[in-house]
């Protein structure tokens, strides 16, 4: 004696936020029913397990029946096989495209190739999340990645437009996706201690500040105008050598910021003792982006070359910003030192990433 | 030519993949109607394609534009092989061919194929020119309005009720054709599509001609049906009451009448309405009205009356083995019955000659005389008895009414609502039952299987409809003679149905016997002088407990023959002498004058008009019983003879479970009786009321009936306890209070009437009826269940499993909730299917038991999906089983899940206002139309309000005045919360003008944070939302537009049965994607809704070792456009002033 056949069709398909999240979560249909029996929907609803069962089978099956529409969310508006009211939609695709945190921090500047999903079994034992949910979110950026790869115009804008996703959530593809674009590398044990928002926000400086489309130079509608460093600007970086390279410079702008630092923090004598070291990692830096290579290393080098330095000699957030602040106005000081826009322009990514980067 | 049918193809969109290669397709579309096809341009390599055609012109006849669907095709075209099919789109023309529905087709429809479902969507316009053809002699029917809705639709009003339509037609099934070894399941498929549109195409041709000869212009309730007899063919019949339907102008001329001194007016009214509502009032109890209710003196049945009808079908199977030598020559197959006399096709003779005495009348009362040989020798028709207590003068109104139905072949009435004062008295559930073997066709000449359209029957199919129209004839003369057994003289709430196993076939007719107003039936309306004569009349006909409250007063006024609807169908019809089952009559717990019986069982909706007391509940019998395999007519007797048995155990079941619920009436009830091959399922779906009318139920007692041993006495007690407590626990549940309760509280505002319906109820109790009138739960009335076996232990426990509804639940299987009101805007409508897979070798005990469990949990699982729309109520809970292979039940619901506000004060006392409000709300409509029917009528010399009608319905208040007393109503009424509606209620019975200036305060708020919750969820959206219910309303919503009736067949096949996710992913895709096309059709037709929506057909069959499943679903609905009455509001605030106004002019009068 079995049920052979059970299905529940509504004119609104009535779906369950709480079954939602847990499919999403890539539960089995037995381990939601537990789950749910657990969250006390029973007593709460006079129901037995087998209601249950037959409840999370029947949405777990519109689930799947939806899921080929959220791959193209825009298509979820104007289908005709669900009616959906559009806020229930709005949800339905925000949860689909949402991430967790850790598992994003684990492909985060991986090629989303085949390769990247294959391991994807690691991924799963290593966070807890289940393969399935973890394939879902992997596919999720890959069709993300792939979609925008070949659109014209502002990344975000496209990524909303495309996937009708809120702004914040739109921002953070378009963080993995210029992640993904430039395979910025992410993994390293030093670079565990960043959560992805952090990360999620220096994608954002960079966007913003050094891409082609962040200094209006194109006509608003080149390809990757938002995925690609700015060559010129990369190649400009070169010219900033001149601060480490010229004694003369570099011992002025030294003086200039010890000048205006002393006295002001708990660290100046360190600071002090340090400045062409640190000086020099971040001019190292900027001259080396032109190469693809190092562009993947920039957050390792950030931390490698200056945050490290910074935290072993207990600098505060203060100390930092008010190192930077006062490091980057120097610079404009200097006789010699012709490339103030370049200098501007790279020293306000550098310094809003490293202030968010640091942390413990 | 009459016609151009014009069509234009615009665009494609989410069109699959065709060409691998370049993962795009080529599509192009082929337009088909009739032998004429069309062709677009291939649009090349797009899922997107604009065809952007020119309009394909197809000049055709009417009837082909009413049998033929416009058939489009998209393909994909490939230069080296055969084109593909992507799907293709059927598209019913019928609803552009009357001037009233739609007049253009335009939208996104689902491009749909059998064997991949949905593929992609076309975009389309059609349009039709017609011209008018006066041709008498014509073939078509073109402008006949048809409705699923079984009442009268709420924009239209009747002129006249016709009577009953019905028509077959039969084909052979395609895939039982030769031909089908050979072709592609999608072919077959296809061609089976095809065929079935046609016929009904048809049919509904057919029937239209039908309802032109009768006079009429519209069938309502129109009910079609397919019985797919395997090998002997297909049979497409449809059932539906003719009618001439008006169209009630929808908005009310808002500017043009605020200062209008109409005495009632609501945003529904129509402004010229609004003189005569009172005035039309008088109708109902004209005195036509009372006297023939007075005659019919009497009134239900019930129990019996099951049991009666359930006894026939063992008086068929007698015949049943005859059934299949006989069939040219019927007429051996009943000797007794005269039907074989009677022309081949009876029904295509004029019925409907208001002269001849006409065959069918004689024919009927010889067919009575035949079938009264089962039954006490009652009726003889109640003209008879009528006359025997009554003067000669209302004898003769009596026959009047009566003559006007049965000139009819079939008196019967597919509708289960009327307009007030259409149904006077209810006798009772009749039903016949018939097992028929079916013939197979002489193998076809193979040359013309092909041809679908079959309009002339010749050779092999030439007798085939007629054995089928012989069969239902059969029939239904046994519900004629049923209803003639019990007094009455009319069949209401009727349907008819088949289930089919292999060869064997049961037909089922049921409905309810009832004494109907000849109002509806005359030719032309009633004179006006006469009508206006009798206006002062008219005080008591809109039946609430209020005015029946009044009754006392009225009747110290002198009226006496008046009665209050509120309680006057349920009055027994028949003769109390001649009972024709044993039933208890007792008074009218109402009015106290007529007899009613204890319990009443009926197939309708409850009347908008009946007392209830309380609220109802779902309740149902559910029975499975094993039946040895056979074949052909042992089969046959086999199953006749166990019929009685089913019938017999689901009334008893019925019975009890209505008594442990604490109530006394069953609305609309539906038996369904499914055969397959080692078992019979029987399952009884009712809605329990407790009708303030009727007499108490009295409790269950049991009554062990070998007394000898403790611990059996012990156990006998335990659950006579357990069972008393159900029943408290279930009065408190269902807020049934005994009358007395209710009388005390309801009574506060006119104490005088309640005095002295309390004297009238001494009074009779001295006389000799006390024993019916004690109303305690006393064990003199208790129901006596002996268990003496084990089956009677076991109706026991299966009547304690039936596990109560959650919290915030309620259910019923009709329109309406009694006791339920302010329904909110949020609807659910949905459908749910299971199959459940039996051992083998199981009792009939195990069988029973699984059968309720599977229905048990069933509900558990919808109360428990719906948990998020608590408080809410399922209404139309309507079950459909099956047994689709041996040891297979299956079982389909298809419902509605509405919401309403809690917060309205329901104390338990108020159930007068309550009952008011109910009605108020969900049938305004109905009575509203009613309404202005009658002022067309009255007022047709003085057209909007004149002086004269004024005045009289100002005197006509005067009259009543003396007996209310205003502020303790407008006390209640201030608290009520549906305040314009009721304001519609109220101000109509003229007897509560002074509140609608004191409730004029609140509602418009109300109004605005209704409205507010129902724009709340859907805007925005691209697609249309498309609302869908099985009920013939939609709340918070007025039904501005009836477009045409939706019905769509489907058949949806897989080979991959396990990738696209077993029988379970397969038929929950296919019933979305039915739902999906239902939408896309009623959006492309311009609707916003489908009323009356039902799933009357599915039929799955899988065959999971071959990896494959099939799935046929017919759906059926009106289209309509509705608009919320939140956006009626500004009209609204106009004719509320005028209501004010109006209302204290006739107070000042």
């Amino acid at each position: 004696m079995s049920v052979e056949l059970d299905v529940f069709v509504g004119n609104t398909t009535i779906m369950d936020k709480e079954v939602y999240q847990l499919w999403l979560n890539g539960y089995t249909v037995n381990d939601a029913v537990k789950v749910r029996i657990e969250g006390g929907v029973m007593e709460e609803c006079e129901a037995s397990a087998e209601v249950l069962l037959s409840d999370t089978m029947d949405q777990y099956r519109t689930f799947q029946m939806c899921e080929r529409l959220l791959h193209h969310p825009a298509k979820l508006a104007n289908q005709l096989l669900f009616q959906i009211p559009p806020d229930r939609q709005a949800m339905l695709i925000e949860r689909y495209y949402a991430f967790d945190d850790s598992f994003v921090r684990e492909v985060l500047g991986k090629k989303l190739s085949k390769g990247t999903k294959k391991d994807l079994d690691d991924v799963s034992t290593k966070t807890g999340i289940t393969l399935k949910s973890c394939r879902r979110q992997f596919d999720n950026f890959k069709r993300v990645f792939k979609v925008v790869e070949e659109l014209k115009g502002p990344l975000v804008e496209n990524i909303r437009q495309h996937f009708l996703l809120p702004d914040q959530l739109a921002r953070d593809y378009a963080a993995i996706v210029f992640f993904a674009n430039n395979r910025f590398e992410t993994g390293k044990k030093k670079l565990q201690y960043l959560t992805f928002q952090d990360f999620a926000f220096c994608a954002g400086q960079l966007i913003n500040n050094w891409t082609l489309g962040a200094v209006g130079k194109t006509n608003n509608m080149m390809e990757d105008m938002d995925v690609d460093l700015d060559k010129e600007f990369l190649q400009d970086l070169k010219d900033l050598k001149i601060l480490i390279t010229d004694k003369d410079l570099l011992d002025q702008h030294k003086s200039l910021v010890c000048n205006a630092l002393r006295g002001k923090t708990n660290v100046f004598n360190e600071m002090e003792a340090n400045f062409k070291n640190l000086s020099r990692g971040l001019v190292n830096i900027a001259a080396k982006l032109i190469n693809a290579k190092d562009v993947r290393d920039f957050f390792i080098d950030l931390v490698e070359k200056f945050i490290e330095p910074c935290r072993s000699d207990k600098w505060t957030s203060i100390d930092m910003n008010l190192y930077l602040t006062h490091y980057t106005n120097s610079a404009h000081i200097l006789d010699t030192f012709k490339h103030h826009a370049v200098w501007t322009r790279y020293m306000g990514v550098i310094k809003s990433c490293i202030l968010r980067m640091y942390h413990d | 030519m009459p016609g151009k049918l014009k069509a234009k193809i615009v665009a494609g969109r989410h069109l699959p993949v065709m060409d691998r290669a370049s993962d795009l397709t080529d599509a192009f579309v082929e337009v088909k109607f009739g032998n004429t096809t069309f062709k677009t341009d291939v649009y090349p390599k797009s899922l997107n394609p604009q065809w952007n055609s020119e309009w394909f012109k197809f000049e055709v006849d009417d009837e082909d534009l009413q049998d033929e669907p416009l058939q489009i095709t998209v393909l994909d075209h490939d230069t080296y092989s055969a084109n593909d099919a992507i799907g293709k789109v059927y598209i019913d023309i019928d609803p552009l061919l009357c001037s009233e529905a739609a007049t253009v087709i335009s939208g996104w429809l689902p491009i749909y194929d059998t064997i991949h479902g949905i593929r992609g969507e076309i975009n389309v316009l059609v349009k039709v020119d017609l011209f008018n053809d006066l041709n008498r002699f014509r073939q078509s029917s073109c402008g006949v309005k048809f409705f699923c809705t079984t009442s009268i639709p709420r924009c239209y009003r009747a002129v006249m009720v016709h009577g009953f339509v019905e028509e077959l037609v039969v084909n052979e099934d395609p895939e039982y054709q030769w031909i089908d070894r050979i072709r592609t399941p999608r072919a077959s498929n296809e061609a089976r599509q095809r065929l079935i549109f046609l016929m009904s195409g048809e049919l509904q041709r057919k029937i239209g001609l039908k309802v032109l000869e009768m006079g009429g212009n519209a069938v309502v309730g129109y009910l079609q049906c397919f019985d797919l007899e395997g090998e002997s063919g297909l049979v497409v019949r449809a059932i539906g009451t003719a009618c001439t339907l008006e169209k009630i102008s929808t908005f009310p001329a808002t500017a043009t009448h605020p200062n209008n001194s109409s005495p009632s007016k609501d945003m529904k009214d129509s402004p010229q309405a609004a003189p005569s509502t009172l005035g039309c009032r008088s109708t109902h109890s004209s005195p036509v009205h009372s006297a023939s209710s007075r005659l019919s003196q009497g009134f239900s049945v019930s129990v019996p009356t099951l049991l009666f009808a359930g006894m026939k079908p063992r008086h068929r199977s007698s015949e049943v083995p005859r059934a299949r030598q006989c069939r040219p020559g019927f007429g051996e197959e009943a000797p007794g019955v005269p039907l074989s006399s009677g022309p081949p096709t009876p029904l295509r003779a004029q019925t409907f000659s208001s002269f001849s005495p006409s065959k069918s009348y004689s024919r009927q009362s010889s067919s009575s005389d035949t079938e009264l040989s089962l039954t006490p020798k009652t009726g003889m028709g109640s003209g008879g008895s009528a006359g025997k207590e009554a003067g000669p003068l209302k004898a003769l109104l009596r026959q009047q009414t009566q003559s006007a139905l049965e000139q009819r072949e079939y008196p019967f009435f597919t509708l289960t609502a009327f307009p007030p004062g259409f149904l006077l008295h209810v006798g009772g559930v009749v039903s016949a039952r018939s097992v028929k073997l079916l013939d197979r066709i002489h193998n076809p000449a193979l040359g013309n299987t092909r041809s679908y359209k079959l309009l002339d029957w010749n050779s092999f199919t030439a007798d085939e409809p007629e054995t089928r129209d012989a069969w239902w004839e059969e029939i239904r003369q046994e519900i004629k003679s049923h209803a003639k057994a019990l007094g009455c003289h009319a069949v209401v709430g009727y349907s008819e149905s088949t289930s089919i196993c292999e060869e064997v076939c049961i037909l089922s007719a049921s409905g309810t016997a009832a004494v109907l107003s000849s109002r509806f039936m005359q030719d032309g309306p009633l004179d006006t002088e006469h009508r206006l004569s009798r206006q002062p009349l008219c005080v008591f006909s809109t039946g609430s407990e209020r005015v029946e409250g009044d009754m006392g007063s009225s009747a110290s006024l002198g009226f006496e023959e008046v009665v209050s609807p509120g309680c006057g169908f349920c009055h027994i019809p028949y003769d109390e002498l001649n009972i024709p089952f044993p039933a208890q009559l007792t008074y009218c717990y109402c009015c106290r004058r007529y007899k009613v019986p204890d319990v009443l069982f009926t197939t309708i909706d409850l009347p908008t008009e009946a007392n209830v007391t309380g609220k109802g509940c779902l309740i149902q019998a559910r029975l499975c019983r094993t039946k040895k395999k056979a074949q052909g007519e042992g089969n046959a007797t086999a199953i006749s003879s166990l019929l009685p048995f089913l019938e017999y155990e689901l009334h008893t079941q019925l019975m009890n479970k209505l008594k442990l619920r604490g109530m006394n009436a069953l609305f609309g009830l539906r038996i369904q009786i499914s055969v397959g091959e080692t078992m019979l399922l029987g399952l009884a779906s009712a809605t329990g009321v407790y009708l303030t009318a009727l007499p108490s139920p009295g409790g269950i007692q049991i009554a062990g009936k070998t007394p000898s041993d403790i611990t059996y006495e012990q156990h006998i007690s335990t659950m006579q306890k357990k069972i008393n407590d159900t029943i408290d626990k279930n009065k408190e549940l269902y807020e049934i209070n005994p009358p007395e309760v209710v009388e005390e509280i309801i009574g506060s505002p006119i104490p005088e009437p309640r005095q002295r319906s309390r004297l009238f109820r001494s009074h009779s109790e001295s006389s000799d009826e006390v024993s019916e009138l004690d109303l305690s739960h006393g064990k003199k009335d208790a129901f006596v269940l002996e268990i003496d076996d084990t089956d009677a232990v076991e109706d026991i426990h299966a009547l304690l499993t039936d596990s109560p509804t959650p919290a915030g639940f309620y259910s019923c299987n009709t329109e309406i909730m009694p006791g339920i009101q302010n329904w909110t805007s949020a609807i659910q409508m949905f459908t749910s299917v299971r199959v459940f897979r039996l051992n083998a070798n199981l009792t009939n005990q195990g069988l029973n038991k699984i059968f309720s469990d599977l229905c048990e949990n069933l509900l558990k699982s919808l109360y428990f999906k719906l948990r998020s729309m608590v408080p809410c109520c399922l209404c139309h809970l309507n079950f459909t089983v099956a047994i689709p292979e041996d040891e297979l039940i299956q079982v389909a619901v298809t419902a509605v899940a509405m919401s309403f506000d809690k917060e309205q004060p329901l104390e338990n006392g108020k159930q007068s206002g309550e009952k008011t409000l109910i009605k108020a709300i969900t049938e305004n409509d109905e009575q509203l139309q009613f309404n202005l029917e009658l002022n067309a009528e009255t007022s047709s010399h003085n057209p909007l309000s004149s002086p004269k009608g004024l005045s009289e319905v100002g005197s006509h208040l005067s009259a009543r005045a003396p007996s209310v007393d205003y502020s303790s109503f407008a006390d209640r009424c201030s608290s009520w919360i549906e305040q314009l509606k009721l304001k519609a209620h109220t101000i109509r019975r003229g007897s509560v003008k002074t509140t609608s200036s004191l409730e004029k305060a609140s509602p418009l708020p109300e109004g605005r944070s209704r409205s507010l919750r129902s724009n709340r969820s859907y805007s925005g959206s691209s697609v249309a939302v498309v609302k869908m219910t099985p009920l013939s309303f939609i709340p918070g919503a007025k039904i501005i537009k009836y477009l045409g009736i939706i019905n769509m067949f489907f058949i949806r096949e897989t080979s991959s049965l396990r990738e696209e996710g077993g029988v379970s992913g397969f038929l929950h895709t296919f019933i979305a994607e039915v739902f999906a096309m239902v939408r896309a059709h009623v959006a492309a037709l311009g609707g916003n809704a489908v009323v009356s929506y039902s799933m009357k057909e599915c039929v799955f069959m899988e065959n999971p070792n071959k990896n494959q499943a099939q799935c046929l679903i017919n759906v059926s609905g009106d289209a309509v456009i509705f608009v919320r009455e939140s956006e009626l509001e500004s009209t609204s605030v106009q004719t509320q002033s005028a209501t004010t106004h109006t209302s204290n002019g006739g107070e000042g009068t």
